[in-house]
């Protein structure tokens, strides 16, 4: 099957409609199909096109071949799903084939992208090497080194969870104790406008000269990027709180640390969560780069490795990971602030 | 709608003497002092309801500040059962002119804060859905105050107050947010609940029949800087009648002297 054949098949998907019965779009099965057929495309056209002459053959071409029929055998099971069985509106299968349906121009733009990366890279060797990697390259460093790559990944997450956690939560209590306390304020506030501009990483030579261990002094950096947002916003909330609440809360009996725990904190949380999203932020450009300069282990210092060697299929394979990692703590982060903040409404999708 | 019963003590909490004492208050605008409240001498007796009219911006709400010990007066003094005020009490409970539910708790828990803040959540708890159901929210229990009209906010100010069978009740224009028709009941309620469970009441009201439907006293101030300018026995029984002539009598006599007898 060539390129052509499936180029062909679009303007069907988007031709006649079937009527399909539920809640969902009733061109569902073609538009499943349609997707399915480009990943069949791009998987005939890694398996059967052969290899540039001028170039080296790649390994795990078969297994990444496979792996494309699988998702498009998954589409194609999808669309069934879908036509066949008519799942009950409101049911948990139709939400799901729901989802991935909203999904569709992806899966088709993902299937046409991989097939193009194939072809410019292992079928015709158009790009410069060793630079560019087939896809199957990825696949290769995932199969045959992923428990070097897990490792990376665990001692990441673990050194990022750190950081992130002391930073956080040593800049809540900050920003809580600066906006609360005026003598706090008084002394805390001048060294916060003094260091806080600096980037985390300007302090490497130090952090690294004066912790123990390059681990230690890779926490304090990123407890440091991410503290010093947090720090900031939860005192700007606390400033900023409504003082009507104060006057409800004392004239029915609080004690002050009723009006800090269960009127400022509460308060503060909205701009407590702008702090923390951007302290995640600057913890990632913080873990990548002690990695990369003094810790030995984690998904920085692979990257590093990798680049070392010019072996970018692996350098590759880690950024992928690296952004798997950044992007799931991101969601998650907003997955908790969703439900912390449930009573603000007009909330911001991401 | 079901009455609140106050505490298990005793049937009725005693109500609080309330004794204003030559108080001057001033507030710092633009580096120059405004002068808001001018000699004010008020003595209020135990189960008293005493509501307090006056042009808007005259010092009202501030002499209520004041009574709830949020603010020291500039001069003179206040006394509560003839010990100074020092501070907020929850025995003086006030419900504020704009309602300030706190919008990250739902409505019960809004209502159950003066509990929550006594550590009286677990004995008490109980009286929180009766307080709701006072104020006519139930099943608005799990809302959040994004999800309440205005009315429904003010109602749950009001009983977010109640909850916590207060000695002073301070109320600054409780009830005007409320529908005219809501109003007319809450006014019925509140004389209803004042009367079972007699706690002294402060009532600021921009609306005079509302005042002479439930005051035993009505006190009228003059503009800014507030001075007292009459201070009105209602001594008609309760439950009142809107219709009372003596109440028109006395509604004809306070626009007089807000200086408005011309619309009458
Ligand atoms: N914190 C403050 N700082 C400066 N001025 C204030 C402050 N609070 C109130 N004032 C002023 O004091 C005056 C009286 O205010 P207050 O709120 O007591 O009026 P009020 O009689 O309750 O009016 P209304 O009936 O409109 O509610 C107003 O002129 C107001 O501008
Ligand atoms: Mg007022």
């Amino acid at each position: 099957m060539s390129v052509n054949d499936t180029a062909a098949a679009l303007p069907a998907a988007n031709g006649g409609a079937l009527p399909i019965g539920g809640g969902l779009p009733s061109n569902l099965l073609l538009r499943f199909s349609a997707a399915a057929l480009l990943w069949f495309a791009a998987s005939g056209v890694t398996a059967l096109w052969p290899d540039a002459a001028d170039a080296q053959e790649w390994e795990r071409t078969g297994e990444f071949a496979s792996l494309l029929v699988v998702a498009a055998g998954l589409l194609v099971l999808a669309a069934l799903l879908a036509a066949a069985i008519r799942p009950a509106p409101r049911s948990r299968l139709e939400a799901a084939i729901a989802s991935l349906s909203a999904s569709v121009p992806w899966l088709i733009a993902l299937a046409l992208g991989v097939t193009g990366w194939e072809i410019l890279t292992a079928k015709l060797n158009l790009l410069p090497r060793p630079f560019f990697v087939p896809p199957q390259a990825l696949l290769e460093v995932y199969l045959d080194d992923w428990p070097r790559l897990l490792d990376c990944f665990a001692a990441s997450l673990r050194l990022l969870i750190t950081g992130y956690a002391v930073g956080s939560i040593l800049g809540v209590v900050t920003g809580v104790a600066i906006g609360w306390s005026r003598a706090v304020g008084y002394w805390v506030h001048p060294v916060l406008r003094l260091i806080g501009p600096l980037p985390a990483t300007a302090w490497l030579p130090i952090a690294f000269f004066a912790f123990p261990t390059s681990w230690s002094a890779s926490v304090f950096l990123i407890a440091l990027a991410s503290g010093v947002p947090v720090t900031v916003l939860t005192w700007s909330g606390v400033a900023g709180v409504n003082s009507a609440y104060y006057d409800i809360a004392r004239t029915l009996g609080a004690s002050p640390r009723f009006l800090v725990l269960k009127v400022a904190v509460p308060a503060a949380m909205p701009h407590v969560f702008v702090g923390l999203f951007m302290g995640l932020g600057a913890s990632f450009a913080v873990l990548v780069v002690a990695e990369m300069l003094g810790v030995k282990s984690g998904v920085g210092w692979y990257l590093q490795w990798a680049q070392g060697w010019a072996a970018y299929g692996n350098m590759y394979a880690a950024l992928l990971v690296m952004a798997l990692l950044c992007s799931g703590l991101v969601t998650l982060l907003f997955r908790v602030r969703d439900r912390l903040l449930a009573w603000q409404k007009g909330m911001l999708k991401w | 709608m079901v009455a609140l019963e106050s505490t298990d003590t005793q049937a009725g909490v005693a109500g609080m003497t309330i004794d204003v004492q030559a108080v001057s208050h001033s507030f710092d605008l633009h580096g120059a002092p405004l002068p808001v409240l001018d000699g004010v001498e008020l003595r209020v007796e135990p189960g008293e309801l005493v509501a307090l009219l006056g042009p808007s911006g005259c010092g009202k709400s501030t002499l209520l500040r004041l009574v709830a010990g949020l603010e020291p007066p500039s001069r003179g003094s206040i006394l509560a059962d003839g010990r100074p005020i020092d501070g907020p009490d929850p025995s003086r409970v006030v419900v504020f002119q704009d309602p300030t539910l706190y919008p990250w708790r739902t409505v019960r828990d809004n209502v159950a804060l003066g509990l929550e803040a006594r550590g009286l959540l677990r004995s008490q708890g109980h009286r929180i859905d009766k307080a709701l159901a006072l104020v006519g929210l139930t099943g608005f229990e799990r809302a959040y105050p994004h999800q309440l009209s205005g009315g429904m906010a003010q109602r749950a100010a009001l009983a977010r107050a109640l909850v916590n069978d207060p000695r002073l009740l301070i109320l600054d224009e409780p009830l005007g947010k409320l529908d005219s028709l809501t109003r007319l009941a809450m006014q019925s309620e509140l004389v209803d609940l004042w009367r079972s469970s007699g706690f002294t009441g402060l009532l600021v009201t921009h609306d005079i029949e509302e005042a002479l439907f439930m005051a035993t006293r009505v006190i009228v101030f003059s503009g800014r800087p507030a001075r007292i300018k009459a201070d009105l026995p209602i001594d008609r029984p309760y439950p009142r009648h809107r219709g009372d002539p003596v109440l028109t009598e006395l509604r004809h006599r306070i626009l007089e002297l807000l200086g408005l007898a011309e619309t009458w």
